[in-house]
């Protein structure tokens, strides 16, 4: 989430669900919120009751558009023109909430005199070196305030073990950005401020600079938007943004899955900044997830990148120790200051009393990252034979991930497997019947790879806590006993460590200390001997001398405190679990406090100091919520303030404080280490502290704004294995989005097994317009073939006017639409609409780029066995993809 | 029953004649539906839950007789759901209860055509020696320069985001200890 992190300093939502009833208006971009977050989706119904105005940016008209107050269709892909046009008629209209932006944000930054815009260099920004793809973001930095450990600081050396096949086509950094899912980029010291905002090199004029030709007509070249539609949305969300109302974003996939897609997060946070709409009721931006638990599962994170708590995994060459490895990482000042009390409390929490001051903690246990060793990358190395072994639990990459077949091909590759879940997935039988058995591509018998199959147990088998979209960490209590040999993965991986532990005692090989000195020990209940998920939540929790810790202000770095996740510190205060709290809504406040627990310190709204202007007062009495009780000398009101609670308004840090002592009385982005929101972001984006419009990397037209067409730090392997339709193709004319379904969830392995989902949503189909489906001959019900340059898939057709073509750089482009929820397992089957996407990752976070690419569309089925290679190779020639080499 | 009684029990002059003028209540029982009783009033006990799909975090109530969920319900008392849950979070007793879910070790052996059963704590046993192995194998302790890297590249796993924070949690934390490093989920947004 660096989008978010980046700009306010946590990559969490700001906001919660209930909290959009206060919206004054609401515009939901890049999700189709009423299909996919369906029940969240009352809360904006509910502010529609009150008055506000819905406002649904999306290629599609669907469910939500039926009940927005405003449908604007756009060319999927092109967002950053439409908010970039919206950041600029605030600006050139000087419609932004003037006091909370020169309080509140870095507009009045003084920048370095070397700094280069893309207006300047035709779509690059200073700092681009063209051999590796990556930038130096020396010029990005505030004048006379260097910054460090930016997403693409950590480059590799060029071949270090990569995977990839061509050294020159990647830059392999790692995805520092995740680390700003808590506590923003590090700057070494505070800037200069004009607060007229009239220095020319201020962030206010820059960014002016930067977005002026972000205009309704670009809008209407790029997006295919008509200027008075643009004017209505510009209108409803200026006039609604202020000091007495308020504009709430929200976004789901719909925005990350792209190759600029950390950049579009960034255009509405600098938006939302702009119009003061941040940390207060009704404001924010909320990210909305398609997992229970995918927010938890970044911040106590199954990710390659960073460890709990958003402390980053060290990197080989420039963390030798934990001296070095905390100075890189924590800013000076802001809360990540303390970064080495986190540090030492998650490697007590790791290693127990093994972890000592005289041994740096045990920080040398810590296995260290040179690079991307995301998903994708894996999956490369697996295809070369490097990575031997792969858990897959809860997911299936076989159908769910982009370029399905490079992942089939990976998995046929492996020494074994260990498939973890409810049911018999595509991704735990692919030897047996995946699609490339069928085409003679694969036999069965050829295949290597020893497969172990393991049940899973159920949420209502097992005591465990999600942490949903609004950071909110929910309890759910075991309800009945798991059937068979079905496990959860707490007992999985408890076991098998136990298990390895024990095959390892007595080892003398130091590469096995860090598992015989591991901290182990979560009991052993009942029959089946299931570890305590309550103890494993205390771990997590943190303790200290005198017992379980309240808060992570506790923590501290001489080893007398352990935390396994410093953000999650205050989640067992008092010993008691507050994740399971469970007061009826009805009988607490709208905020609902005593509901679960939110992370950080039941925070609800977060930066929700910024709810109260500068002295302290509450900007109008309508929108109230947090503010200074002079009386009391403290922060007060409806939520935790998300600020130290007795720091006064008028506070000033003195010239060397450091970590929140650093922070102003007014500053209220705790984490960022200037204590402001980022319109221009110094340090923490590999790709450009600004966002800037790029079009996708399939894409039917040219950049109506730069001779740089696409963005030219973005991660692509062009690959026997992942051929790219070639830019602007005759043969792939139309662009095709891929989306959920209410009755679905995401690759289908917990959705297409059930009767009742399967009845509602039984088959896989595709959504074309009238004009399209009559220009290539398909009829509504009857098959069509949807081909890009890495397969072909059949799907039904849906021909429906809400599907519209739109005009875009003088021509019409047409859209296909695919839910993703397919594959050929289940009761409800079908081909897996990612089979046709290649693998192409935004340089940040390494997300792939699902929801704009190119493709052709005619009649019928696809040709079924061999058939279809013929098929495939035909329409390569056809379009110039390269057939050998890479 | 006499004519008058059984004209009277006829459920459209109940529905005409009392204050069930909708027909959705009294007016349409006959005997066998008034002898029905919800499975959640004979439930053994309610336990409190979150739906597994989605990150909106629905409150469920999941309703338990002997031993077996028998229904699967909202929870009015959740702040965020008041109640409601969407069609896959109703549907999710299906998910718990399915007749094709697997509850047995299943064993494909290296370039063998079909499954084969296999204890559970045989197949822990050889997953631990096979990661033993692997890692022993693909490890590396410096790279060029001398750095330590304290790991293996033979080893990944993939999943995270339906699962508990508690597992994340031992995930992370074994895959680090075993210096696995290759570690993914969903949550790249
Ligand atoms: S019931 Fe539907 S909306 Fe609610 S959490 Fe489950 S999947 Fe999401």
């Amino acid at each position: 989430m660096p989008g978010l992190g980046t700009s306010f300093g946590r990559g969490g939502a700001t906001t919660f669900q209930q909290d959009l009833q206060n919206a004054d208006c609401i515009v939901i971009q890049g999700s189709n919120m009423a299909e996919c977050h369906p029940v969240g989706f009352q809360w904006v119904m509910e502010a529609k009751r009150r008055g506000a105005k819905i406002i649904h940016v999306d290629p599609r008209f669907t469910r939500t558009s039926a009940v927005a107050d405003v449908h604007v269709p756009l060319r999927a892909g092109s967002d950053i023109v439409f908010l970039g046009a919206l950041v600029n008629h605030v600006l050139q209209n000087e419609l932004d909430f003037r006091e909370y932006v020169v309080a509140y944000t870095n507009a009045s930054a003084i920048l370095r005199d070397d700094y280069a815009d893309p207006e300047d260099l035709d779509g690059l920004f200073s700092g681009f070196d063209k051999d590796n793809r990556t930038y130096d973001h020396t010029t990005w930095a505030y004048e006379d305030a260097e910054a460090a450990a930016a997403a693409g600081d950590r480059q590799d050396h060029p071949g270090d073990d990569h995977p990839g096949d061509h050294g020159g086509e990647q830059h392999g950094e790692t995805a520092r950005s995740e680390s700003y899912g808590s506590g923003g980029a590090t700057m070494r010291a505070k800037p200069h401020h004009d607060p007229t905002l009239q220095h020319p090199r201020c962030v206010y004029q820059v960014l002016k600079r930067h977005f002026a030709r972000y205009t309704p007509e670009l809008v209407q070249d790029v997006c295919g938007v008509p200027p008075e539609l643009f004017a209505e949305v510009a209108d409803a969300v200026t006039r609604n943004s202020g000091r007495e109302r308020t504009t709430a974003f929200c976004y789901a996939v719909g925005w990350t899955q792209h190759t600029v897609g950390a950049q579009y997060i960034r255009t509405a946070s600098i938006l939302q900044s702009l119009l003061g709409n941040i940390g207060r009721p009704g404001g924010g931006i909320l990210a909305l997830r398609g997992h229970a638990s995918i927010q938890g599962s970044t911040d106590i994170p199954t990710l390659f990148n960073i460890l709990p708590g958003y402390i980053p995994m060290p990197h080989a060459e420039k963390h030798l120790d934990l001296d070095r490895f905390v100075a890189e990482d924590s800013g000076k000042t802001g809360f990540w200051g303390n970064m080495r009390a986190y540090t030492v409390s998650l490697l007590k929490a790791y290693w127990g009393e093994h972890a000592t001051a005289t041994n740096d903690y045990c920080f040398d246990y810590l296995p260290r990252i040179t690079g991307n060793h995301g998903t994708y990358d894996t999956v490369m190395r697996q295809i070369k034979g490097e990575c031997k072994g792969y858990f897959v639990v809860g997911e299936n990459p076989a159908v769910g991930s982009a370029n399905a077949k490079m992942q089939r091909l990976g998995m046929a590759n492996l020494d074994w497997l260990v498939v973890r879940d409810f049911q018999l997935i595509e991704s735990a039988t692919f030897w047996k019947d995946g699609p490339e058995i069928e085409t003679g591509e694969l036999t069965t018998e050829e295949i290597a790879t020893e497969v172990f199959f393991l049940p899973a147990a159920a949420h209502t088998e097992k005591d465990g806590s999600f942490t949903n979209t609004q950071r909110l960490l929910q309890w759910h209590h075991k309800a009945v006993e798991p059937p068979g040999e079905a496990r959860s993965e707490l007992w999985f991986y408890y076991h098998l460590g136990k298990i390895i532990r024990e095959k390892l005692a007595g080892s003398t090989d130091v590469r096995d200390r860090p598992l015989l000195d591991l901290a182990w020990d979560y009991g052993e209940e009942g029959p089946l001997a299931e570890p305590s998920a309550d103890l494993v939540l205390a771990e997590i929790n943190g303790s200290g001398p005198d017992g379980p810790l309240s808060s992570y202000t506790e923590l501290k770095d001489d080893g007398s405190t352990s935390s396994g996740c410093w953000i999650y510190c205050g989640v067992r205060a008092e010993g008691v679990n507050q994740a399971a709290r469970r007061k009826p809504g009805k009988e607490q406040t709208w905020v609902a406090p005593e509901w679960g627990w939110a992370w950080p310190a039941n925070r609800r709204i977060l930066y929700n100091r910024a709810s109260a202007d500068p002295d302290g007062n509450p900007w109008s009495e309508r929108k109230r919520y947090v503010w200074w009780d002079a009386e009391e000398e403290k922060w007060t009101g409806a939520d935790v303030p998300d600020f130290e609670p007795t720091k006064r308004p008028d506070y000033e840090p003195p010239v060397d404080a450091r970590a929140q002592d650093g922070i102003g009385g007014a500053e209220p982005f705790i984490m960022q280490t200037d204590g402001r929101a980022w319109l221009f972001a110094p340090a923490g984006l590999a790709d450009g502290p600004m966002p800037t419009h790029y079009e996708p990397f399939e894409s039917p037209v040219d950049n109506a704004l730069y001779g740089q067409r696409e963005n030219p730090t973005r991660e692509a392997y062009d690959r026997p294995d992942n051929r790219y339709n070639p830019a602007g193709s005759d043969v792939f004319p139309f662009v095709f989005t891929t989306y959920r379904l209410t009755e679905h969830h995401t690759a289908g392995g917990m959705s297409r097994t059930l009767p009742y989902l399967s009845e509602l949503q039984p088959e896989f189909f595709c959504e074309v317009s009238p004009a399209l489906a009559e220009q290539r001959g398909l009829e509504h019900m009857g098959w069509a073939t949807i081909v890009s340059a890495r397969t072909a898939i059949e799907a039904r057709v849906l021909v429906t006017e809400r599907m519209k073509p739109l005009r875009v750089r003088g021509r019409i482009i047409h859209q296909v639409g695919l839910p993703y929820h397919w594959g050929p397992n289940g009761l409800s089957t079908g081909d897996a609409a990612n089979e046709l996407l290649s693998v192409v990752l935004d340089p940040n976070v390494h997300i792939q780029e699902a929801k704009a690419a190119t493709c052709d569309i005619r009649p019928g089925r696809r040709p079924r066995g061999p058939g279809l290679l013929t098929f495939m190779d035909d329409y390569r020639r056809r379009a110039g993809v390269p057939e050998e080499g890479p | 029953m006499g004519a008058r009684q059984w004209f009277l029990g006829w459920p459209v002059v109940r529905q005409a004649t009392g204050p069930d003028k909708l027909g959705r209540g009294a007016a349409v029982q006959s005997q066998r539906s008034a002898a029905l009783t919800p499975r959640t009033s004979t439930a053994d006990k309610v336990v409190k839950s979150v739906c597994p799909y989605c990150a909106v975090g629905c409150g469920q109530q999941v309703f338990v007789k002997d031993g077996e969920v028998t229904q699967i319900e909202g929870d009015p008392n959740s702040p965020i759901s008041r109640g409601r849950l969407c069609p896959k979070g109703s549907a999710s007793k299906q998910l718990v209860t399915s007749p094709s879910r697997i509850s047995e070790v299943l064993y494909r052996r290296p370039h063998g055509t079909d499954w084969e059963r296999l204890p559970l704590d045989k197949a822990m046993d050889m997953i631990a020696d096979r990661v033993i192995k692997t890692r022993r194998e693909v490890w590396q302790d410096t790279n060029d320069d001398g750095c330590t890297l304290r790991r293996t590249m033979g080893i990944a796993s993939l999943g995270g985001a339906t699962l508990d924070n508690e597992e994340n949690y031992l995930m992370k934390k074994l895959y680090t200890a075993l210096g696995a490093v290759q570690i993914e989920n969903q949550a790249r947004i």
